[in-house]
C-alpha cells in the first residue's frame, strides 16, 4: 500500500483541480460519471498490470477492444435476444488471444513486446478485412447498457478491481511476482513459470474484452475504438509506480494510475486544450513516469534498516 | 619486472586481500595456488586492472603503476586470459584479435594486415589447426584459448595471466596448453599461472605463490617443495571454528542413488540418511553443484535409479521432499524486491499448498532471523539473513532432504554459527542434509562423512574428521606423483 501513496496523491489533487474548474465533479453523478469514463482504461491497466509484473508486455490488447467491438455488433446487430450469448463469446475470444499471446511467448520464446506487437497488427488486419474500414452491425440495447449506464459500469469495475487485488494476494499473485523478480529463483522453488505467465497474459485478454464490452456501450461502434489504448494502459501502469521488467509495483497503484491519466485527460479538456494534444502528454507522462521511477529508487529505497551495515544488493 | 608489494583488497568491508607481495622476472612461469577464495583471482584482476587496490603499490619495469582501468593494464603490458573467454563469437579470430584496434588502411578496416598479422602470431606460437579467417565459434575451447593468447601477443604483453587455464579442457588439450606456456616463455612473457591442479603446477612452473585467506603464506622455487608441501601450505590452518557437536544417531534412509548420471555426472552411488549430514567436497568444475541439482530434479539425473523417486523436475524433487539452498542465493535463491515473507512462502505457494501467513513469524525466528521483520524487502539484509530467509522457504514443506550448495559463502562469521547450529538442529529432526562447501574446516567440522568429486565422479569417501590434506589429494588426484 506504501507505494500507492506518491500515485494516489497526484490523483487527489487532480482530482481537487478538476472539481475546482467544475464543481458538478463533486456532486455523485459528475464524479460517478468520471468514474464510468474511466472504467476501461483502469480495467485494462488491471490487465496489463499482470503482464508487466510479470516483465512482459501486452501491446495487443487495444485491438483486440477493436475486435470485440466490432465483432459484437456484427453477431448482434441489434437482436436483444443473442446479446448473452455474444457476451460470452466475447470474453472467450479475449481469453483465446491471451493464451495465443503467452503461449508463442513462453513456449516458442518470442519475446512478448514482438509476440503482442504481431498479434496487435494480426488483429487489426482482421477487423479491416472483416470491416472493409466500416463496420456493420448494430450493438443491442442490453450490451449498451453496461457501459452507458454508470451504476453498471462502476459495478463491473469494482468487481474486476476486487477480483485482481485478491488474485494478487492469493498463490497466482505472490507467484507471479515473483516470476517477474527473479524467474530462475522461481523456477527453483517450484513455481510453475510458463503457466502462471500464460494466465497472466489470458487475464490480460479477458480485460480486453471486459473493457470492449464497456466501452462499445459507452462510445459506440467504430473500426477506431481500441486505438492508442495499449498505451495508454502502459503509461497507466507505469505511472503507478510498476517497474518495467517486473517484480515491483502494486496492482492498486497501476489503476490509480489509470485514473490518474484519465484524470489528466478531463482536466486538459476542461482547459480548453486540444484533443490533438492527447499523445504528446501521454508520451511525455509515459518518459517522465519512468525517468522519475529510475531516479528516485536510489534515494527513497534506501535501507531504513541502519543496523543491516552488510545491506548490498 | 613485475613487483607488488603489500597489496590489500576490501569488498564491503570485507577484507579480501592483505599483505600481498608477489614479483615476477622475465620468463618465468610464476604459479599462484590456493583454495577456492583464498584471493587469488582477485590479486590477479588487480593486477589487470580490473579492480583498484586499496593499499600496497605495483611496479612494472622499477617504475611504479596505478591501474584505474583495465585499459591500462592493457598498455603496461598485462594481458589477462579468464576462465570465461571474452571472444566474440560470430566474428572471425583475426577480428576478435584486434577488436577495437583495427588496423586503418584509405578509411577501411586493413582485414589483410589483420590476417597476416594473426597468422604470422599463430605460426609462432605452432598452432596450425585454424587460421585467421575462421569464425570463432568454429573452434574448440582449446583454440579459442590460443586465440586468447595470440590477442595478448598482438597487445606486446609481456606479463600474461592465466586464471584456471586447464579448467575448461580435455586431457589431451593440456599438453597443448603447455607447450604455449613454454613458447611464451622462451619470448621473454612472465607467465603467472592460477590452477588448482599441483601436477600442472609442478609441471610447468619456476615459483609458487601459496595464498591462503587473502593473505600471502609463502613463494617458492617450486623444485625445493613437494606437492605434500604445497597442500600443507595451502590448507594448514588452526581449526578454530565453532561447530555444533555431531550426531550420534543415524536413521534410515531418506535418499539413494544408485548408478546415477548426466552429461555432468557418472556412476554416482550416494545415500543420505536421517540425522546425518554429508558433506561434498571437490574442486571447482568437478559436479558438486550439478549433484545437487541432479538430486534435486533441476538437471535431472538421466541414468541410475533412484528412490524414493528420481525427480524429473524441480517439483517432482519438492514434492519428494527435497529441498535445494543453491550457491547462488542472488541469482537462484530469492526474489530480491519481494519482502521477507513473500521469499518465505514462496515455495508453499507455488506447491498450491496452503500459505500459512501466521506460521511465518514462528518460523523466522526459529532460523534466527534478527530482526524478523516480515516486511523487510530481503535485498536489504545481510548474506547471513538472507541465507536464513532461503533456509525459512524450505522449512516451510518440511523436506526430508535439505542440499545445501555453499551454504555459508559471503556470511559474516555469526550467521554462520546460526546457520550450522540450524543445520544440525535440522539434522536431529530427522532430516538427511548434504552440504556442498569449498571451505575444508567447515565440511570436516559439520560432516559426519565426507564425499570427493573429482571430474563428475565419486573420487572417495571419507569419515568424519578426516584431514584436509587428505580430501586435497582425492579432489586433486595427483599428489602420489
Amino acid at each position: 500500500m506504501k507505494r500507492a501513496l506518491p500515485i494516489l496523491a497526484v490523483l487527489a489533487v487532480l482530482l481537487a483541480a478538476i472539481a475546482i474548474v467544475n464543481p458538478f465533479f463533486l456532486e455523485p453523478a459528475g464524479f460517478l460519471s468520471f468514474v464510468r469514463r474511466a472504467a476501461p482504461l483502469v480495467i485494462l491497466a488491471a490487465g496489463q498490470y499482470l503482464v508487466i509484473v510479470a516483465g512482459e508486455f501486452d501491446l495487443s490488447v487495444g485491438s483486440l477492444v477493436t475486435v470485440e467491438v466490432v465483432v459484437a455488433a456484427r453477431l448482434i446487430d441489434g437482436d436483444e435476444a443473442a446479446t448473452w450469448a455474444v457476451l460470452a463469446l466475447l470474453i472467450v475470444l479475449g481469453l483465446f488471444v491471451g493464451l495465443v499471446n503467452g503461449a508463442v511467448t513462453t513456449l516458442l520464446r518470442v519475446p512478448s513486446f514482438i509476440t503482442t506487437l504481431g498479434m496487435m497488427l494480426v488483429l487489426s488486419g482482421a477487423v479491416f478485412l472483416w470491416t472493409g474500414g466500416a463496420p456493420r452491425g448494430a450493438l443491442s440495447q442490453a450490451f449498451r447498457m453496461f457501459g452507458r449506464q454508470t451504476g453498471w459500469a462502476v459495478l463491473i469495475l469494482v468487481v474486476v478491481a476486487v477480483a485482481v487485488v485478491l488474485l494478487m494476494r492469493a498463490n497466482f499473485g505472490r507467484t507471479l511476482i515473483a516470476i517477474g523478480d527473479n524467474e530462475r529463483a522461481a523456477a527453483l522453488s517450484g513455481v510453475r513459470v510458463t503457466r502462471v505467465r500464460i494466465i497472466a497474459f489470458a487475464l490480460s485478454g479477458v480485460s480486453a474484452a471486459v473493457a470492449g464490452i464497456l466501452l462499445g456501450g459507452f462510445a459506440g461502434v467504430s473500426a477506431q475504438v481500441g486505438q492508442g489504448l495499449e498505451f495508454q494502459a502502459i503509461t497507466a501502469v507505469v505511472l503507478g509506480g510498476v517497474v518495467l521488467g517486473g517484480g515491483r509495483g502494486t496492482v492498486i497503484a497501476a489503476m490509480a494510475g489509470a485514473f490518474t491519466l484519465e484524470a489528466l485527460f478531463t482536466l486538459l479538456n476542461l482547459y480548453g486544450v486540444s484533443g490533438a494534444l492527447k499523445f504528446t502528454v501521454q508520451g511525455v507522462v509515459l518518459i517522465a513516469a519512468v525517468a522519475a521511477g529510475a531516479i528516485r529508487l536510489p534515494f527513497l529505497d534506501a535501507p531504513k534498516l541502519k543496523g543491516d551495515a552488510h545491506a548490498v544488493s | 619486472m613485475l613487483t607488488m608489494t603489500g597489496i590489500g583488497k576490501s569488498f564491503f568491508g570485507v577484507r579480501v586481500l592483505s599483505g600481498v607481495d608477489l614479483a615476477v622476472v622475465p620468463g618465468e612461469v610464476h604459479a599462484i595456488v590456493g583454495e577456492n577464495g583464498a584471493g587469488k583471482s582477485t590479486l590477479m584482476k588487480i593486477l589487470a586492472g580490473v579492480h583498484a587496490h586499496d593499499e600496497g603499490t605495483i611496479e612494472i619495469d622499477g617504475r611504479r603503476v596505478s591501474f584505474g582501468h583495465p585499459l591500462d593494464a592493457q598498455r603496461a603490458g598485462v594481458a589477462i586470459i579468464y576462465q570465461e573467454f571474452n571472444l566474440l563469437p560470430e566474428r572471425t579470430v583475426s577480428e576478435n584479435v584486434f577488436l577495437g584496434r583495427e588496423p586503418i588502411r584509405r578509411g577501411l578496416v586493413d582485414r589483410t594486415a589483420m590476417d597476416t598479422a594473426t597468422a604470422r602470431l599463430l605460426a609462432e606460437l605452432g598452432e596450425a589447426s585454424f587460421g585467421p579467417r575462421r569464425l570463432v565459434k568454429r573452434l574448440s575451447v582449446a583454440q579459442q584459448q590460443v586465440v586468447e593468447i595470440v590477442k595478448a601477443l598482438s597487445l606486446d604483453a609481456r606479463i600474461v595471466v592465466m586464471d584456471e587455464p586447464t579448467a575448461a579442457l580435455a586431457e589431451h588439450e593440456v599438453e597443448l596448453l603447455y607447450r604455449l606456456v613454454r613458447r611464451l616463455q622462451e619470448r621473454g612473457i612472465a607467465v603467472l599461472y592460477i590452477s588448482h591442479r599441483l601436477r600442472e603446477v609442478f609441471d610447468l612452473s619456476d615459483h609458487v605463490t601459496v595464498i591462503k585467506d587473502g593473505r600471502l603464506v609463502t613463494t617458492v622455487a617450486t623444485e625445493d617443495v613437494t606437492s605434500e608441501d604445497l597442500v600443507r601450505l595451502m590448507v594448514g590452518r588452526d581449526l578454530n571454528g565453532y561447530f555444533p557437536p555431531r550426531s550420534t544417531s543415524v536413521g534410515e534412509t531418506r535418499l539413494q542413488v544408485t548408478g546415477g548420471g548426466n552429461d555432468r555426472l557418472h556412476d554416482i552411488d550416494l545415500k543420505l540418511n536421517a540425522g546425518e549430514i554429508v558433506g561434498i567436497a571437490g574442486l571447482q568444475g568437478s559436479g558438486r553443484s550439478e549433484l545437487a541439482k541432479a538430486l534435486f530434479g533441476a538437471d535431472p539425473f538421466t541414468r541410475g535409479e533412484m528412490t524414493p523417486v528420481r525427480p524429473r523436475s524441480v517439483r517432482e524433487g519438492i514434492r519428494a521432499g527435497v529441498g535445494l539452498v543453491t550457491e547462488d542465493r542472488k541469482s537462484e535463491g530469492l526474489a530480491l524486491r519481494q519482502s521477507v515473507r513473500d521469499n518465505a512462502l514462496l515455495v508453499t505457494r507455488a506447491m498450491g499448498r496452503g500459505a500459512r501467513r501466521s506460521g511465518v513469524r514462528e518460523l523466522l525466528e526459529r532460523v534466527r532471523l534478527k530482526p524478523p521483520r516480515e516486511e523487510q524487502e530481503v535485498r536489504y539484509l545481510s548474506g547471513g539473513n538472507q541465507q536464513k530467509v532461503v533456509l525459512a522457504k524450505w522449512m516451510t514443506v518440511a523436506p526430508k532432504v535439505l542440499l545445501f550448495d555453499e551454504p555459508t559463502r559471503g556470511v559474516d562469521v555469526g550467521a554462520k554459527a546460526a546457520i550450522h547450529d540450524l543445520m544440525r538442529e535440522l539434522a536431529e529432526d530427522g532430516v538427511a542434509i548434504m552440504m556442498i562447501s569449498s571451505e575444508l574446516p567447515e565440511l570436516i567440522g559439520m560432516s559426519d562423512r565426507i564425499v570427493v568429486l573429482r571430474e563428475g565422479r565419486i573420487a572417495g569417501t571419507l569419515p568424519s574428521g578426516s584431514a584436509e590434506e587428505a580430501i586435497m589429494s582425492l579432489a586433486a588426484g595427483e599428489v602420489s606423483s
